[in-house]
Order: C-alpha cells, then structure tokens, then sequence
C-alpha cells in the first residue's frame, strides 16, 4: 500500500501498523463488511417478500395452499438457522441443477446420482463450468441471499400473519360496506394497515437478521467474522512479514463496536418509522 | 465409465458448447504450511505451488476455491469443485465417498505439543480439532479428550493450560513449538496415510491425469524439493 | 445390532454413561437418531435453566430501565443494549477468554466448562432479550389499573406484586414465547462456536455434525436434528400456551382471545 512497506521488518509503531492494516488479506477483511452489509441489504426485501407470500398462502381459503403456507412458517420457525444452513445450500443447489438438467437435457441417459456423485449434464450445471471465478462467487452469494431470506422469510410471514389479523375488522367492514371486493378489500385496506403493526416485530426480524451474518460462512460467504478469526489467530514468520501472536480479541472487540453501532443506528431509525406510520391512528399512543 | 465420455462428447457437439479445461481446485486455506492465505490474500502454500505444477503439467487452467472443511467433501460430490487439495490424508472412510490420487507426501505422523516435556500422554488431557483423525484416536487411546472448533483454538488450550497437550500433524505443530513455552514430545502417532487429492467417483480422467502429473513430479525429484522447501512431511 | 441395543448404549452417552466410544462403522439411522437426541439432553438443559433463572433477572433489568433513578436506569440500559446488540457468537467467544483468563488468576475455575460458562451467558443474553420485551410490556400497562389500585388503597409493593407484574407477564406473554424459541435454538451454539466438549459429550448439533462428517452425507443427521428441534419448538409453544391460559384466566372470553393476535415483538 504504502511506499515504505517494501521491508516490514524494519518498522516500528505505527508506520508497521499502517502497513500491517493495509496488506491484501485486511483489505479482503474490509471489502466483507461491504459483502455483509450488500447481502443484508438485498436479503431484507426478498425475506420480506418471502414472507408477505407466506402469510398470504396461510390465510389463503383454498386448503391445500393454507396448509402449505402454514407448514412453511412453523417447520422453517421450528428449526435453529445453523441446522438450516448446514445442508440446505446444497440442497438448493442441486435442486436448481436438477431442474436445468431435466430442461436442458432431455436426452441424458445416465443417472444423475452414481454413487455419491451428483452429476447433470455440462450444461445444467450451475454456473457453467467454464465461467470465470466472479460468477462463481456471484451465484454463492445469491444462494446464500436466497437460504437466508427462506428462512427470515418464515420469520417475517408469521409476524404479518399476526399483524394481519390486528387490524381491526371495523375498517375492513366499513370496506367491504363501501362496496369493495374481497381482493380490494385486501389490497386497500389490509395490506396499507398492516404495517404499523407488523413494523415491531419486522424491525426486530431486522435486529436478528443483522446478529446471524457471523454464521455466513458456513453458507460459503467470507464474512467478517470469517477474516477476523483468520487475521486474529497467531502466525508463524514463515507464512508472513507481520508475524504476530493471538491477536484475536482485538479484531473482536472491532466486530463488536461493528455490531453495536450497527444495531443501534438500526433502532433508531425503525424508531421513526414507527412514529411515522403511528401518526394519526388511532391507538394509544399515537402522534397526534 | 466409457459410455459416460462417449455420450459427453456428443453432447457437447450437438450443443456446440466448447468445454473449456479450467480444473476447480477446491482448499480450506487454513493449515499452514499446507495451505493458507497469505498476506495478500490469496491463497499459498505447499499444495498452491504443487497444485499450479501440476496443472502445468497437465496443461490445465486451474482456478483456487477456498471451503470450509467440514463441507468439503459434500461441495466435491455436488460438483462445486473438481477437486480437493487440501492437506487431506487418504483415509478409508473418505476414499468410499472419493476417490483420490495417489499420495503426493508420505504419512505425516502426528505429534503432541504441550508446555512441558514430561506429560503422560495416556492420562493427560488432550485437545484436537473437532472431527479429525486425531480427535478420533484420542477417543480411542483412551486419554481425556476436549475438541475445539479451529487449531487455532486447541493451541491456546494448552497455552492456558486447559489441556495439558495438543495432538496434531507433526507439519502444522512444527509452526507454533518454539513460541510461548511450546515443546514437542518425543512420542508420535502414525495415524492415517499420505495426503492426496480428492476427485469425484465418477471422474476416473482426471484422477488418470493428475495421476500422471504427480508421478512425473515424483520421477524429476521435483515433488521432494517442494516437500523439503515448505516442511511438510518426509520426502519419498 | 438391534435398535435397543444402541438405544441402551448410547441414549445417555452425552452425559457420559453408555458406550465410551462413538460408532465408527456401518451407520445406521437408529444410532443416528438415538445419539443426536441424546445431544438434546444438553440443548434442553441450557435453554430450560437459562430460561428460568434469567426470567428473574429480566423482571429486575425490566424495572430497572423503567426506574427514574439514573443509577439503576443507566446500567440496566447498557446490560440490554450490549447483549442485544451483538452477535452470541461473539459474547461466546469473549465469555470463554474472559473465564479462561478468570481461571489462570485463580478465581472460579469452573466457568470455562461449557455446562457453566455457556449457561451463564445465555442466562445473560436471555435475560437482556426478556428484559427489553417485559420493559416494553411494562410502558403498555393500562393507566386504568393503576388508577383502580390507587382507589382501593393497593400501593407500593403490594401493589406491584398484584398488579403490574402479572399485567406485564400477561401483556409480554407472546413476545416471551418467541424468545424462548430463540432461546432453545440459541443453544446449538454453544460447542459449535464458543466452548471446547470434552470427552466427546455434546450437544444435538454436536453429533449431527459428526454423523454428518462420517457418513458425508448432510442429509440425513442435520434433517433428524431439525426434526427433533420442530418437537421442542411445539413443546415450548404447548408449554407456555398452558400458562397464556392460566395468566389469562380472568378476562372475559373474547378478549383472551384477542391478546394472541396482538403484534407480536419478538427478539
């Protein structure tokens, strides 16, 4: 990074720290607090929309599709996110390539499963065998976005099942007495309602969310805790020119102040929201 | 097996899909001297220098994945990676799932490092990483055995004095003795077989190729040079 | 071997009686079965105890935070605040250097066993989590109760014993539930991330993960483990809806069943 970093062992202090924080392994160590905040980021919308889906299908009128939604939300609810994470990747993705496989090669006569081998066609697999390194990685990312937002997905879907039954069947008769559909009734009424009730046990869907991105890397994602047990952990002088001892309280004692101030700014801006959806309901409490 | 290239082959004309040669190299990048990352963030070591000749040799383009261990062999059968090379000792359990290519090292033995030389290892208590060859044999042995999640873990064990020694591959304990007190007991464990590189069942041409390159590598003395330069274990 | 045979041997090996050594060979659903559901043993004993013994701490954090005294009001926010805010895989990680470093000073040396210290930080963690809801809980007290007592003459303690405290367990109620849940599923951490096991005794996830990295195959030991957590999960639900209906009991039909539906705030 810097000029004077070319011989580590002739710097003291600072200047070795400065060097010693800005090798190739730290800045991989920072560009994970990015990949954890972008996969939050894009988790929380599919959770959500995962969820909105469960909860619809729970309280759906055709049965078969209520008792799919409901198994859905209490079998995924029912069961630790590490159990969850520790098979379902694969899963996932040998059940995307045994789709392509069925779609793409009809013609494919040997077993998919010989052995312990899973093998599809070259060109179900997922991605191309012959794909650079970065679409690899998008496509372990994706999954990853994809098994977390299945499982907060379950989360969320029980939390607007409640807050779809919290709002207050007056307004949705005054609805329906306005002449609305059933559908309408849904669209217009519930689902705007829905919210401010759904919001404390969404924001706090948000809270957990954030505290399990250090079992990321048990889905293939480098995560910050990941590179922090990596570059904390003692090393040897053979494998580096920063040699140093079990450093790994510091980094994290840094993934802490990460967290708090991380979750922190969380609540306080789900605290507004709150307020803001609040405003002119009329429950205790309300903002005039 | 033939039917199976057979029926690859016209595929891959039919679909005009040209198959390039990139061979995924699948490691844990954290086991020195094995394999880790290194300062710049890639990932080095005895099996990245051995695993690039080789792919020389073979005239294949070669692209490092790193996995966590405890999924490695299941990502390896799902087709995530073409191939394991990570410091994996040829065990019987293991070569019913894989299949692996002939040992690239000689048995590593195991060795104990502890704070002080005269431990009774057979009553003492002793630290492993969870689910390893090593942990199993401490079961065994009879001694008290306490599993940690990571080396890094079982090391400071016995720094702390929580466990009285740490049982490990000799090549990655030879890292650590020397600082903070660590010694190595004269006593060695001959547990598991060579290290090779894992393939997939059903991949018998690549198995045959690395095959190929490792025995040419043993043949030129090439391999032992790079045994010797990163102490991993005794030279054939 | 028959299934009795390994059930004999091995449904009480994570607590050290059985068979010393672990199956090795030839694996069979029932060993599969019968050792991870021992490893459940532990999972129950953490989250039963943490559960019990940090509900009485969380009642205390709870009126703490409520308190206008800065000097119980600031601590008892700050104990919530850290231990909601961070990962529990990080309070395990400094919980364990913390105890170690107690150990090697001499002090309560028996911390860094995983039967005490993860207890004690999950007794802690829940009791942060269950303070937040019941301080919650306890700002949504209806005036009117309070105003009730105060025109019977019921103040002080009697009063908060007979009033606020049930209406805020009552009103907390299915926020708790959840927590609980969590709380259970919270567990598996302990010797996945956190503390060494000893002697090869550990939790469910403890053994599924050795299933699973004997046979390398994830798909048998981790879907029995998630079975064996779905039957706690509905245990722990039946269990605290027995006492939904018995903190309920004196409200009128309708409104009992009103309660279930409110918003849930869970963790």
């Amino acid at each position: 990074m810097f000029e004077y970093c070319t011989d580590p062992e002739t710097l003291d202090g600072l200047r070795w720290l400065s060097c010693y924080l800005t090798t190739g392994k730290h800045i991989n160590f920072y560009w994970s607090f990015v990949t954890v905040l972008v996969l939050l980021f894009i988790t929380a919308p599919t959770a959500l929309a995962f969820g909105f889906l469960g909860a619809m299908s729970a309280r759906a009128q055709v049965a078969p599709v209520r008792w799919l939604g409901q198994a859905y939300i209490s079998v995924v609810r029912g069961v630790p996110d590490i159990a969850f994470f520790l098979f379902f990747v694969i899963a996932l993705d040998q059940g995307f390539e045994w789709m392509r496989h069925q779609a793409f090669c009809p013609d494919w006569t040997d077993p998919i499963r010989q052995g312990n081998d899973f093998l599809v066609c070259p060109d179900a697999k997922l991605p191309l065998s012959s794909s650079p390194q970065w679409v690899h990685e998008v496509y372990g990312f994706f999954l990853a976005v994809l098994t977390f937002a299945i499982v907060f997905g379950a989360f969320a879907a029980n939390v607007m099942f409640g807050a779809m039954r919290a709002v207050p069947r007056a307004q949705m008769e005054t609805a329906e007495a306005y002449g609305m559909t059933h559908r309408q009734t849904f669209w217009r009424v519930l689902v705007p309602q829905m919210w401010m009730y759904a919001l404390p046990g969404l924001g706090n869907l948000w809270m957990i969310l954030i505290k399990a991105t250090p079992l990321l890397f048990l889905l293939g994602v480098e995560d910050i805790v990941y590179w922090a047990r990596e570059l904390g952990g003692t090393i040897n002088p053979r494998f580096t020119d920063y040699p140093h001892g079990d450093w790994r309280l510091w980094y994290f004692l840094a993934l802490l102040v990460f967290y708090l101030a991380f979750t922190r700014v969380s609540e306080i801006l789900i605290e507004r929201l709150n307020k803001r959806l609040r405003h002119g309901q009329a429950i205790v409490g309300a903002g005039a | 097996m033939k039917k199976l290239i057979l029926s690859t082959a016209a595929l891959a004309l039919t679909a005009g899909v040209a198959m390039a040669d990139t061979v995924r190299m699948g490691t844990e990048g954290a086991y020195a001297p094995w394999n880790f990352i290194n300062d710049a963030g890639e990932v080095d070591g005895f099996e990245r220098e051995l695993g690039d000749e080789l792919c020389k040799r073979a005239e294949l383009t070669c692209e490092w994945v790193t996995n966590e261990w405890d999924s490695i062999i299941p990502n390896l059968v799902s087709g995530n990676y073409d191939t394991i090379i990570a410091g994996m000792s040829i065990t019987d359990e293991r070569d019913e799932v894989i299949d692996f290519t002939q040992p690239y090292t000689p048995p590593d033995p195991s060795a104990y490092a502890a704070m002080s030389m005269d431990v009774n290892v057979e009553g003492a208590v002793i630290a492993a990483q969870t689910s390893t060859i090593q942990a199993a044999f401490v079961a065994e042995m009879g001694a008290t055995l306490v599993e940690f999640a990571t080396p890094e873990e079982t090391v400071a064990a016995v720094r702390s004095g929580e466990a009285d020694a740490v049982l490990a591959d000799k090549s990655f304990l030879d890292t650590v003795v020397g600082t903070d007190g660590l010694v190595m007991l004269e006593r060695m464990e001959q547990i598991g077989g060579g290290v090779g590189m894992g393939v997939r069942e059903s991949d018998g041409d690549l198995k045959a190729t690395f095959d190929a390159a490792i025995q040419s590598m043993k043949d030129d003395g090439s391999l032992n040079e790079l045994i010797t330069k990163w102490e991993v274990a005794s030279t054939f | 071997m028959s299934c009795w045979v390994t059930i004999q041997d091995y449904a009480l090996r994570s607590i050290g009686i059985g068979e010393r050594l672990l199956p090795k060979a030839d694996f069979t659903i029932c060993q599969q079965v019968t050792l991870i559901g021992s490893g459940m043993i532990w999972n129950i004993y953490f989250g039963a105890l943490a559960l019990l013994i940090g509900f009485f701490i969380a009642s205390g954090l709870a009126m703490g935070k409520d308190a206008r005294n800065p000097f119980l009001r600031k601590p008892a926010e700050w104990f919530i605040f850290i231990f909601r805010g961070s990962p529990l895989f990080i309070q395990f990680f400094f919980a364990y250097f913390l105890f170690l470093k107690l150990k090697q000073l001499g002090y309560v040396t028996w911390l860094t066993s995983a039967q005490a210290g993860a207890l004690v930080v999950l007794i802690l963690n829940t009791a942060a989590y269950s303070g937040e809801i019941f301080f919650g809980a306890l700002r949504s007290v209806p005036r009117g109760d309070m105003e009730a007592a105060d025109a019977y003459g019921i103040t002080g303690w009697t009063r908060f014993k007979r009033i606020t405290w049930p209406t805020m367990l009552r009103l907390a109620w299915p926020a708790y539930t959840n927590e609980a849940i969590f709380l259970f599923h919270a567990t598996t951490l302990v010797f996945f991330s956190g503390f060494p096991t000893w002697q090869q005794r550990g939790d469910a996830l403890y053994y599924a993960n050795y299933f699973a990295d004997k046979t390398f195959n994830p798909f048998v030991p981790y879907p029995i483990l998630a079975g064996f957590f779905i039957l706690l999960t509905l245990g722990v639900i039946g269990l605290f809806g027995v006492m939904n209906k018995r903190l309920n009991r004196h409200l009128p039909q309708e409104r009992r069943k009103r309660l279930r539906v409110r918003p849930n705030l869970i963790r």
